[in-house]
């Protein structure tokens, strides 16, 4: 149901949703549907608990930390619980959820209370008689529209900082994955955070969420996504009210890799870069750019390791793919591969579906991919790796950056020069240098220019 | 009598229990009673050495405690926070039987305070932040905050589990290893820790404990080659030989917490209740035994009758008594050392012409216990005026204009905190500036809390303890510069 003020309710509308399992397209359950009037209650009751004097503004900061590491306790006890919901919910896999999306959560919250208490203005010298000082204020009532790649991991990375700093949030979890959203919910109330603090209302983009980018009452909006949807969010928070605004967008992010680099590693970070979670990551090393002279050697290996996937059901043991989420998706992935195949690309292995049930698609490997191709420039959001060729240091800077998106990128050498000269020249709010995904609570992630605006964590 | 399973006597080092090598041992007393409580084992420098031995060995690259992830040290910290709720009433119990402090007071302050300290650095943890550079020509440069290395601490006994934690708790957050020496009169609780830390999960030589005394153990942590820094709360005498000791040795780093003359300044306008009730704890917090006392009150002209006359009502209300019982206020002096000392100040109060409104003398022939005592009348130059007292004694002067009151209230090498009571912002705000002190109180006293750095001024102190500013004395900035064969924007 929706939950408001620790609350489940019924929607206003009285209308459901259904929720999928992607491995076997079978209905999980039915969820209450949110709308533009819940959207409007759940602002009411995150206003309410915002009002100077409410419990929520005058716990002491270092309480607030208390309360998200109680919570961080609460998703520890229930990991198990919450990495079943993910994985059947959003196809992932099971020992991938329970190790690295909860993993994850736990520390982004525990990472986040320490904060709470250390939330510091400063005094400032000013010229004349006055004393003045900074106040780093909590900004009030956020909207915050989660994705379905992370479903639980991307929630918390919206909740933690925002409550962390005092604000109240309503939350709209993607309507593909509400299930561990609405499981937060009443752990929330658990662990005790006073009601209207949290507030969770599933529902769809065009509904739900354009009520929140929409809304004259909503302080900020917080969206991880596609670029696409990101652009119409900004666009509604200046028609609005201009409510503050941090967009996670799509990236195509590069990942180069030279002849004097240790190639087994670079192999495999390559590969995991780009094959996590079926290739549904913002930050999939989708173009890969390999130095001439290793070329070869480096596509064998790439298709090689492709070739050893298992799919097939997410929750069993030894499945190393799980489906993509959904039709839409699987439809979109399937086109593109099929213009990589028209506009030329070598098509190495893969490169159709998999299984009679289920949006499955096999690992899909293209070299001799050119910039000027749709599966060069487009974010195809699966398993499908690019990989190209490139001479010179200068050609692949140019080469790299020759893209509206700018997330992530990563480097792979051994000469310290090369390292540094591209952790400054590439724009990309990621920079990985030797690894790739190295992600934690303590590091800034976000994006350069059509990526994003603002940073996390 | 309370059954303590887990309060070893001894030596703890590389989280076991030693003797001490030279076979000695020292007795702790309880003030109010003045009964022996046990025997503790005497550590000297042959244990501070192997303390700082296996300090050492826990600081080493590739040790356990140094490849720990920075949130694996905020974890540890947090559950020696849940430990510390959890044996609440056993800490606060010794601490009361060592010190003679009120058991409502060990409970509800004391150990709040260590609590939330612990909790505030977990979360820091993994939070010591260096910076990237830009700097000129081509290079790359960016600053790591490193762990200092073995860090060693001397605390009081007047807060002794408190000023423990003070320092423990940013030394762990940042990475750095212990040798810990707690005062001889109340060794008890910091020995206790020594049980927890070992069951919390910290590797073995990260937190030591040697107990023993100033002159023997003491003084071989501050001469000592190997440790990289020292902490020390107590007396500005002692401080200064700390420093001195450690400039002749290795040039260690130093942090001190030292005494205080601190000045309230009670303004006409002030909320005259809140001022008289803010004033008297200040003073008489702790049997007076604070560093932050308010040992000279500047009451304005105007209003300075009726302030001591409520002062004296409120002191001669105090009741003093068996730190057990929920009633008493105030317990005894901790040794018979202070007490004497007190008392001598007393007396010079009298000799030197201050009037004296209340007390003045010990309560029995038997025990450390002093009457709450009143002095007005009190001018600049009385030794009363000008001595860190530690006990309980309030003297009271008269200042008619706000420079004036700013003149003498600075006018000591002392600087730890003030006061101010005014409801008159700019007065306020003016105050706040001028006062040569560490902190600064406006219409209140001993508001402390983790978040809010603490320190003196002068010879009150070198560096600070608490907030954010703690992490500065438990870090060394290493700054590193790479060569470019380009320069990069």
């Amino acid at each position: 149901q929706i939950f408001i003020n620790n609350e489940w309710h019924d929607s206003v509308s009285g209308k459901k949703f259904a929720v999928f399992n992607p491995a076997t397209e079978e209905k999980i359950c039915e969820v209450e549907e949110g709308d533009k009037a819940d959207v409007d209650k759940a602002v009411k009751a995150a206003r309410k608990a915002f009002e100077l004097g409410s419990t929520w503004r005058t716990m002491d900061a270092s309480e607030r930390g208390r309360l998200l590491n109680k919570l961080a306790d609460l998703v520890e006890r229930d990991r198990l619980i919450l990495a079943t919901m993910e994985t059947i919910d959003g196809g992932k896999l099971f020992s991938t959820a329970y190790l690295m999306d909860l993993g994850a959560c736990i520390k982004t919250l525990r990472y986040c209370a320490g904060w709470a208490d250390k939330i510091h203005g400063r005094t400032v010298p000013m010229d004349g008689n006055f004393f003045t000082f900074t106040r780093h204020e909590p900004i009030g009532v956020c909207g915050q529209i989660i994705p379905w790649n992370f479903p639980l991991v991307m929630f918390i990375w919206k909740i933690a900082p925002a409550l962390c700093c005092g604000n109240t949030v309503v939350v709209k979890p993607a309507e593909q994955t509400p299930l561990s959203a609405l499981y937060m919910g009443s752990l929330i109330k658990e662990a005790g955070f006073p009601p209207g603090v949290v507030n969770i209302v599933p529902g769809f983009g065009p509904t739900a969420g354009a009520a929140i980018s929409h809304h004259m009452d909503i302080d900020k909006v917080a969206f991880t996504g596609s670029t696409e949807v990101g652009k119409l969010i900004k666009e509604a928070a200046g028609k609005s009210n201009l409510k503050r605004v941090t967009l996670e967008l799509g990236g195509k992010s590069p990942n180069i890799i030279f002849a004097d680099a240790d190639l087994d590693a670079a192999v495999e970070f390559a590969h995991i870069g780009l094959f996590y979670h079926q290739g549904q990551c913002c930050i999939a090393g989708s173009r890969i750019f390999v130095e001439e002279p290793i070329y070869d050697e480096f596509v064998r290996r790439s298709i090689e390791r492709a070739k050893k996937y298992t799919l097939g059901d997410p929750l069993k043991p030894g499945v190393q793919q799980g489906p993509q989420i959904d039709k839409e998706q699987y439809k979109k992935i399937l086109e593109l591969i099929e213009s990589g195949k028209k506009e030329g690309a070598k098509l190495e292995c893969g490169g159709g579906p998999w299984g009679d049930k289920g949006y499955f698609i096999q690992p899909t490997v293209f070299s001799n991919v050119t910039d000027d191709m749709r599966i060069a420039k487009e974010e195809i959001f699966g398993p499908v790796q690019q990989i190209m060729k490139f001479k010179t240091i200068d050609e692949v800077i140019k080469r790299a950056n020759n893209t509206t998106y700018g997330l992530a990128a990563a480097v792979f050498t051994k000469d310290i020069d090369k390292a540094l000269t591209f952790a400054a020249a590439l724009q990309a709010g990621t920079v990985w240098v030797n690894c790739y995904s190295a992600l934690s609570a303590q590091c800034p992630f976000g994006g350069f220019k059509m990526s994003g605006n603002g940073r996390e964590m | 009598p309370i059954p303590l399973p887990l309060l070893s006597l001894q030596i703890f080092i590389n989280n076991e229990w030693h003797e001490s090598t030279s076979g000695k041992k020292f007795p702790t007393y309880n003030p109010s009673t003045l009964e022996k409580i046990c025997d503790i084992e005497e550590g000297d420098k042959p244990d501070v050495d192997n303390a700082v031995e296996a300090a050492k060995a826990a600081f080493q690259r590739g040790s356990p405690w140094r490849q720990m992830d920075a949130p694996g040290r905020g974890r540890l910290l947090h559950k020696l926070a849940d430990l510390l709720e959890r044996d609440r009433v056993i800490l606060a119990t010794l601490e009361t039987m060592d010190t003679g402090k009120p058991f409502l007071q060990a409970y509800f302050i004391d150990l709040e305070g260590c609590i939330k300290t612990l909790r505030y650095y977990a979360g820091w943890a993994d939070k010591i932040q260096g910076r990237t550079i830009p700097v000129d020509e081509n290079f790359v440069c960016f600053t790591r905050h490193e762990p200092m290395g073995v860090c060693g601490a001397i605390t009081p006994w007047n807060f002794p589990l408190l000023m423990l934690v003070w320092k423990m708790a940013p030394a762990l957050c940042c990475g750095n290893t212990l040798v810990v020496k707690p005062a001889e009169q109340t060794p008890l609780t910091a020995l206790y820790i020594g049980s927890l830390i070992k069951e919390v999960g910290f590797p073995p030589g990260v937190v030591n404990i040697v107990p023993g005394y100033g002159p023997t153990a003491g003084a071989a942590i501050s001469t000592h080659d190997s440790i990289d820094k020292i902490a020390f709360t107590g007396s500005t005498k002692v401080g200064k030989l700390i420093k001195e000791a450690a400039s002749k040795s290795n040039l260690k780093r130093v942090t001190l917490e030292l005494g205080g003359k601190n000045p309230c300044i009670v303004c006409a306008d002030a909320d005259l209740d809140l001022a008289v009730e803010c004033a008297h704890q200040g003073v008489f917090f702790n049997q007076g035994q604070c560093c932050t006392a308010a040992s000279r009150v500047f009451v304005e002209e105007q209003i300075y009758p009726e302030f001591v006359k409520r002062s004296v009502e409120f002191a001669k209300k105090r009741l003093v008594g068996d730190p057990f019982d929920a009633r008493t206020e105030q317990g005894p002096q901790i040794d018979q050392k202070q007490f004497d000392k007190i008392l001598e100040l007393i007396e010079s109060g009298k000799k030197e012409g201050a009037k004296l409104e209340c007390g003045g003398l010990a309560i029995e022939d038997r025990g450390l216990f002093i009457k709450p005592t009143v002095f007005s009348e009190v001018t600049d130059n009385m030794r009363i005026a000008k001595e860190e007292i530690f006990g309980p004694v309030q003297p009271i002067m008269k200042f008619k204009s706000i420079e004036e009151v700013i003149r003498r209230a600075n006018s000591t090498e002392y600087g730890l905190t003030a006061a101010v009571f005014t409801k008159n912002l700019d007065r306020a705000l003016t105050l706040a500036s001028a006062l040569q002190s560490g902190t600064v109180w406006i219409n209140c006293y001993n508001a402390l809390y983790a978040q809010a750095p603490f320190g003196g001024f002068k010879m009150s102190g070198n560096g600070r303890e608490l907030g954010e500013y703690a992490l500065a004395e438990y870090t060394e900035v290493k700054t590193v510069t790479i060569k470019l064969s380009q320069k990069s924007p």
